[in-house]
């Protein structure tokens, strides 16, 4: 089922029902403790996009529908960004697997220009793509890293890896084993808009989700 | 993944195919010359904005004065006719062979005259031509030089390419239809490194052009692009991804003892100091690009220079050590810029585009200009701005590296 929000229209319309989905399924997410650190909450795997404190303060319901087993059958959650860079994953090869393209193809981040930082309004894509990756746990992900045509070659290749980067660390933040991802920058040389202003830049500058699947075995 | 071989043991054979190759004119020209003055000109420092030296070219025709009009152009000449009385004249032929003679009008001398012969018409120019520039600047002759560069399709999907430095008798070295970036020259030996996407990752291979064999010497996960080959072919810098973040690494030629250098948030484009003791590289600094520098063992980050010259990027350090030539963009412009190594002298733009790799004269830059996506080559003289463009292979041509 996908309980995932993603936008706010749909969240206002369907509230209610959103909210008793997310207390139900979604048992995830991440805290900021009083030092600033990233404490673990127990039973929680992901954040729901739109599941503020408020929210659940008005619907207590929603805790009771939270079975409380959950915190023990699942494995406390603990980051796996702690700011640092995280080395990346060698252990698998994408090619090895099959590529879904469309599956995550809705989660597209889009960047600012000469930017690798994830936008605020971007962590929903994030979160929906940790839900897909937590949904199934052989599933393995690349992220691709695009920049628009304003940047040299080898800057823009750089540049690219940055982006794809930080979006395994935003995974990882939220608990994703950053072990599952892996990156690949394609710099400016594979744009979806061939356009040369800033409707194409914008649309350019991109990470984009390729849901890797173990490939069946051969008979 | 195999391992590349010892330089040391291919060495004997690399070196006799780099001499016939690079050094191809010596070899196989019969030169018949009489020197009528051993006396030196005295060179004058090379200097930004100079005005070209006036020459006179007569008696030349087709292909071979298309030779010489491109080659002493990107060196610093402006061809004139004999009626306004340069300073030199070269009086000769291209019937059947080349043959020059070079006189200095003001000495009353005639410099040199020389009959070629050998390697066609357009091998046999480059060699007058060489021949004219070193009597006169004593630079680095070019004639017979080399570039590797890509050539990509609308698709994102390119090759890459050797050729003469003027874009003539291009060769394709891979047919793999997938993406490639920067080639790079090992000094003196007819081999490559460069990025491919052919195993579905950025991944640098090295690739001898003598026997055709090729290894893959940087398969990391993440990022591998941007490899240089340090001036005695021992090491290679690149850029790899695999601490979590674009950086600057070092390896040995064959990728073996792998150590890293850099240490910022998104590195690109390394190169070396002609005496090998130091990394050039475009990094980011509080958000900003700024060119920097760091001892090829690793160490500290120093920055190198490059005030009013904005987003600097792409960075090749000239052979004589003096200067550095980078990119700068300002919106989505793209200008060559020259400055100084050691910060005396500030950027200078020279003209516009992307790119550039220094010819062995440390004069002459190879560089990339021209719309997205419909880029050509083409080379500049950096002291006085004359620049031509080279002749397209079909696609986009970009990233071009100058064999030395």
């Amino acid at each position: 089922m996908d309980f995932s929000i993603k936008n706010m229209k749909l969240n206002n319309l369907i509230l209610p029902v959103a909210l008793a989905l997310i207390a139900a399924f979604a048992t995830t997410g991440c805290k900021h403790g009083p030092n600033g650190q990233l404490t673990t909450v127990p039973g929680q795997r992901l954040p729901a996009p739109s599941a503020t404190p408020a929210d659940f303060n008005t619907k207590p319901i929603v805790a009771e529908n939270t079975p409380p087993i959950v915190a023990n059958t699942n494995p406390p959650v603990v980051s796996q960004f702690n700011g640092n860079p995280i080395p990346t994953s060698a252990g698998w090869d994408p090619a090895d697997m099959n590529q879904d393209r469309e599956k995550l193809a809705a989660y597209t981040v889009h960047f600012k220009f000469d930017s690798a930082i994830v936008q605020d309004h971007e962590q929903a894509n994030v979160a929906n793509v940790g839900q897909a990756l937590s949904a199934n746990p052989a599933a393995k992900l690349l992220v691709e890293g695009h920049c628009d045509e304003r940047g040299t070659e080898e800057y823009n290749r750089s540049l690219g890896e940055r982006r794809a980067l930080a979006l395994r660390e935003a995974l990882a933040k939220i608990g994703i084993d950053p072990m599952r991802i892996r990156t690949i920058s394609y710099g400016k040389d594979q744009p979806v808009d061939p356009g040369h202003d800033e409707s194409a830049w914008a649309k350019n500058r991109r990470g984009q989700f390729v849901y890797c699947t173990p490939k069946a075995p051969v008979q | 993944m195999e391992n590349i071989s010892q330089p040391a043991q291919r060495a004997p054979h690399f070196r006799r195919w780099a001499k016939l190759f690079i050094a191809l004119l010596p070899a196989v020209l019969a030169v018949n010359f009489i020197r009528a003055s051993e006396e030196l000109n005295i060179v004058k420092q090379a200097t930004f904005g100079e005005k070209p030296i006036p020459i006179a070219v007569e008696g030349f025709s087709g292909e071979a004065l298309g030779v010489l009009n491109f080659d002493l152009t990107i060196q610093g000449f402006k061809l004139v006719p004999e009626a306004s009385a340069p300073q030199y004249v070269v009086k000769g032929t291209s019937e059947g062979s080349v043959a020059g003679s070079l006189t200095d009008a003001i000495a009353k001398q005639t410099l040199f005259s020389r009959t070629y012969s050998g390697a066609g018409l357009r091998r046999q120019a480059h060699a007058l031509a060489d021949d004219i520039v070193t009597q006169i600047r004593n630079t680095k002759p070019i004639g017979g030089t080399k570039i590797a560069y890509k050539s990509q399709a609308p698709s994102g999907n390119g090759e890459v390419y050797v050729a003469d430095f003027d874009g003539n008798d291009a060769l394709a070295v891979t047919s793999d239809s997938t993406i490639v970036a920067k080639p790079a020259w090992v000094p003196g030996h007819l081999a490559l490194y460069y990025t491919s996407y052919a195993r579905s990752n950025p991944d640098i291979f090295y690739h001898s052009l003598s026997s055709g064999q090729r290894r893959v010497i940087a398969s990391y996960s993440g990022l591998n692009t941007g490899a240089a080959v340090s001036p005695d072919g021992s090491k290679v810098a690149m850029i790899l991804s695999k601490s979590g973040s674009p950086n600057v690494w070092v390896c040995n030629a064959d990728g073996s003892s792998l150590k890293r250098v850099t240490t910022g948030i998104e590195d690109s484009s390394p190169c070396w100091s002609p005496d090998g003791r130091w990394i050039c590289y475009a990094a980011k600094a509080n958000g900003r690009r700024v060119l920097a520098k760091v001892s090829a063992a690793g160490g500290e980050m120093e920055r190198v220079s490059t005030s009013g010259a904005p987003n600097p990027t792409e960075p090749d350090w000239s052979p004589d050590g003096k200067w550095i030539a980078f990119t700068s963009q300002s919106g989505g412009y793209f200008n060559i810029c020259v400055a100084a190594a050691d910060g005396t002298v500030s950027p200078v733009i020279i003209t516009a585009g992307q790119n550039p790799s220094w010819a062995p004269n440390s004069r002459t830059l190879i560089f990339n200009r021209g719309p997205a996506g419909r880029q050509n080559l083409a080379a500049v003289d950096v002291f006085t701005a004359q620049a031509r463009d080279c002749r397209r292979t079909g696609g986009s041509n970009s990233e071009p590296a100058w064999a030395h």
